[in-house]
């Protein structure tokens, strides 16, 4: 049984957490206690049906004002897959939480309601989960039962968004047409909707192909901790120990070390258990290297014909998370990129990119909480840099505020130079 | 494993955790001063510290564990607990509910609960030492606040969470940057769920205290919830007391942690009843979750974990 990660996006109108309650609670994820504490919530307030938002809605706030605050983790497992969910809100002032949602996602759940079709909403939630490189997108065609199951309805809507995922490049997109409200083709295929050929939801998510898209090609790895025990069992015992980002590392292989530059070979991949053979992503692991070299954290491992950029100047993508702040050129931030951490000036603001229209305003002169921009940045220190298409653990970073210590920008590598 | 087989290959979902845990672990190991490892002998503290364990393997845990002590512990946990921390080699650190009272730092509340007024000692406890990233077992699946609680959860210097105002975390970058006073909060298990953590247990063949499996135990009944007789519950004259087979889910403070009738007295059994089970784990057995609908989150914005 592997994890599968998936992103939901939508608005409450769209029935999102009814479909997650209707996941949870076909699947038995939902407990007596839990559903229990629904219904007389729901009751209490005079509510004519239980309220499955309820279920997913966590903070007083949210449910006092009847909307969702912030991404909430939900966890369920069939006998296939363990999954779990981030639940990001669908308004436009939170592209903030489904760009945190998407960046560890497998995949992307983007809902529509049928009788409204592809809305600003739709475009800008799909734009993101590419814009995150989300390997899978499934579009949810909901309230099905309410265009009487119509499969006009629902060919018009897939076509629409076909053409637009095209501008997008998404490498997967699977549609299905489910009313959350009564079941039809989540958890099993509807009687509803003959027409329909695919699976349900929930057999798509089971069985999606995830495996390959890790990158098994590019070997990194980013060092965390040198491991060096203070004890005469283990006195000349130095290891690196860190999650591998990338490929794979074999006991003998030839490495570099980044950004020194020296190289050696791997002396043995060690887990707590011992010796292993091999390494991959997203193992934590502890290399050992053959020679003495002086290696730290902010550290890169990686092989000698393959090598990420070592650069203290990037292009990239920048979603700014900051309510305070605005991003401009010139301002100058801590950088988090992988194990390493250095101060970056913003060069330039090359474009802000309007992600309705995804027309690109040159003349923009900063970035403000949930808009998207490129910028140029250069950092005091190189970092081991791919492009965020390549690898999404070495093309990601993070930009923190020095003053307010707060995470205020993500960053996508677009390009080292 | 031959090239072609590896682009095919999958970790196991305990594997996939693991590693993540362990990724968590290190980076704060290696960008704190002062951290602590919350450690009570539970079995979410217990995975934690078999977690610690695997992340510096061969170098001992290099931080100490604190636990919090209410006075009103079962003596089975309190019992691994001490021997855990001596075979691991680390320093125990006991912040006393019972001392706080005895000193006036902290009035008891006259039903006997000491559940809140843990929270000022834990905060009291933790200033003294100056910790300024505390690793706690916490799960995203025991309750609707912590749902929404980060990995690296900040916290001001009152030790107060504030929901609203928390850091996007994105990727596997975190963001453990502090004032003086604030402090980090981390949750290396926010991605399991309780039966991962029993799987896990099972895996690692992990020694839990001998209270999470059943055994026959004198037991009153409040409101639908089995607590333990003994020096802690003291049975009321309209209570009856009757032997049950019993197991702790959980394990707290035994005022408030009550047991449930069970069977499994074997690891298989145990996941084979978590598996099957209908209802949370906190709402069958913590009475202190039962007061509002947003008691957690209540306690939270407190400073409690």
């Amino acid at each position: 049984m592997d994890i599968l990660r998936f992103a939901t996006a939508g608005s409450v109108d769209d029935g999102k957490s009814t479909l997650i309650g209707r996941l949870l609670y076909d699947t038995k994820t939902v407990f007596a206690d839990q559903i229990e504490a629904v219904e007389r919530v729901s009751a209490e307030r005079g509510e004519e049906r239980v309220n499955l938002a309820l279920l997913t809605d966590g903070l007083r706030a949210e449910r006092e004002q009847g909307i969702t605050i912030d991404v909430a983790y939900r966890y369920f497992a069939t006998p296939q897959r363990k999954f779990i969910i981030a639940d990001t809100p669908g308004h436009i002032q939170y592209t903030r939480n489904m760009v945190t949602g998407a960046s560890t996602a497998d995949l992307a759940l983007v809902l529509v309601d049928a009788r409204k079709g592809i809305i600003e909403q739709s475009r800008r939630h799909a734009f993101l989960a590419t814009l995150l490189q989300v390997p899978h997108i499934v579009l949810c065609v909901n309230k099905m039962d309410l265009v009487d199951y119509s499969q006009e309805v629902y060919n018009a809507i897939h076509e629409e968004f076909k053409a637009f995922a095209t501008k997008l490049r998404i490498p997967d997109l699977t549609v299905i047409p489910v009313s959350a409200l009564n079941g039809d083709n989540v958890v099993s295929r509807s009687e509803n909707m003959p027409w329909y050929e695919g699976t349900s939801l929930l057999h798509h998510l089971e069985n999606v192909h995830i495996a390959s898209d890790r990158n098994l090609i590019d070997a990194r790895f980013p060092v965390q901790y040198v491991i060096r025990p203070q004890s005469d069992a283990w006195h000349d015992y130095r290891g690196y120990a860190g999650q591998v980002a990338g490929g794979v590392f074999r006991k003998g292989d030839d490495v570099i070390v980044l950004p020194s530059g020296f190289t050696s070979k791997v002396a043995s991949v060690e887990t707590a258990d011992g010796e292993i053979d091999a390494a991959y992503p997203p193992m934590s692991v502890t290399i050992r290297l053959e020679d003495d070299v002086d290696v730290s954290r902010g550290d890169m491992i990686c092989r000698p014909n393959n090598q990420p950029e070592v650069s203290q100047d990037i292009d990239a993508m920048i979603c700014w998370m900051d309510e305070k702040a605005e991003l401009r050129p010139g301002a100058k931030y801590a950088i988090k990129h992988t194990t390493r951490t250095a101060r970056t000036i913003v060069k330039d603001l090359t474009y802000r990119l309007d992600i309705n229209s995804l027309h690109r305003d040159e003349s923009a002169g900063s970035l403000r909480l949930n808009e998207i921009g490129r910028v140029v940045l250069r950092s005091t220190q190189p970092l081991m840099a791919d492009e965020y298409s390549r690898n999404r653990t070495t093309g990601g970073f993070i930009l923190i505020d020095e003053g307010t210590n707060r995470t205020v920008g993500a960053g996508m590598i677009t390009e080292a130079r | 494993m031959a090239d072609a087989e590896l682009s095919n290959y999958q970790l196991s979902q305990l594997d996939l955790l693991e590693a993540e845990s362990i990724h968590m672990f290190r980076e704060v190991i290696a960008e704190f001063e002062r951290p602590v490892l919350m450690f009570s002998g539970g079995k979410d503290s217990i995975v934690m510290l078999k977690l610690a364990q695997r992340a510096f393997y061969p170098a001992n845990i290099p931080m100490p564990v604190l636990h919090v002590d209410t006075g009103q512990n079962f003596p089975e946990v309190l019992e691994l607990r001490d021997r855990l921390a001596a075979e691991l080699n680390l320093q125990l650190i006991v912040g006393s509910v019972q001392e706080a009272i005895d000193n006036g730092s902290v009035v008891e509340p006259p039903d006997g609960t000491r559940n809140r007024i843990q929270t000022p000692v834990l905060l009291e406890t933790l200033e003294k030492h100056r910790f300024q990233a505390i690793f706690g077992g916490a799960r995203r699946d025991e309750d609707k606040a912590r749902a929404k609680e980060r990995v690296y959860s900040f916290r001001d210097e009152f030790g107060q969470w504030d929901p609203k105002n928390q850091r996007p975390e994105l990727w596997s970058l975190y963001n453990g940057r502090t004032h003086v006073g604030e402090s980090i909060r981390v949750f290396p298990l926010s991605n399991w769920t309780e039966l991962d953590i029993w799987t896990y247990i099972e895996h690692e063949d992990i020694e839990l205290p001998s209270i999470y499996y059943a055994h026959d135990r004198e037991v009153v009944d409040r409101g639908g919830m089995l607590f333990a007789v003994n020096e802690f519950i003291v049975p009321k004259a309209d209570e009856k007391v009757v032997t049950k087979r019993v197991r702790y889910r959980t394990v707290g403070d035994a005022t408030l942690t009550a047991a449930v009738e069970s069977d499994a007295d074997t690891i298989d059994k145990v996941i084979e009843e978590v598996a099957s089970t209908r209802v949370t784990e906190r709402g069958a057995t913590r009475g202190d979750d039962k007061f509002s609908e947003a008691s957690m989150e209540d306690r939270k914005r407190e400073g409690y974990f």
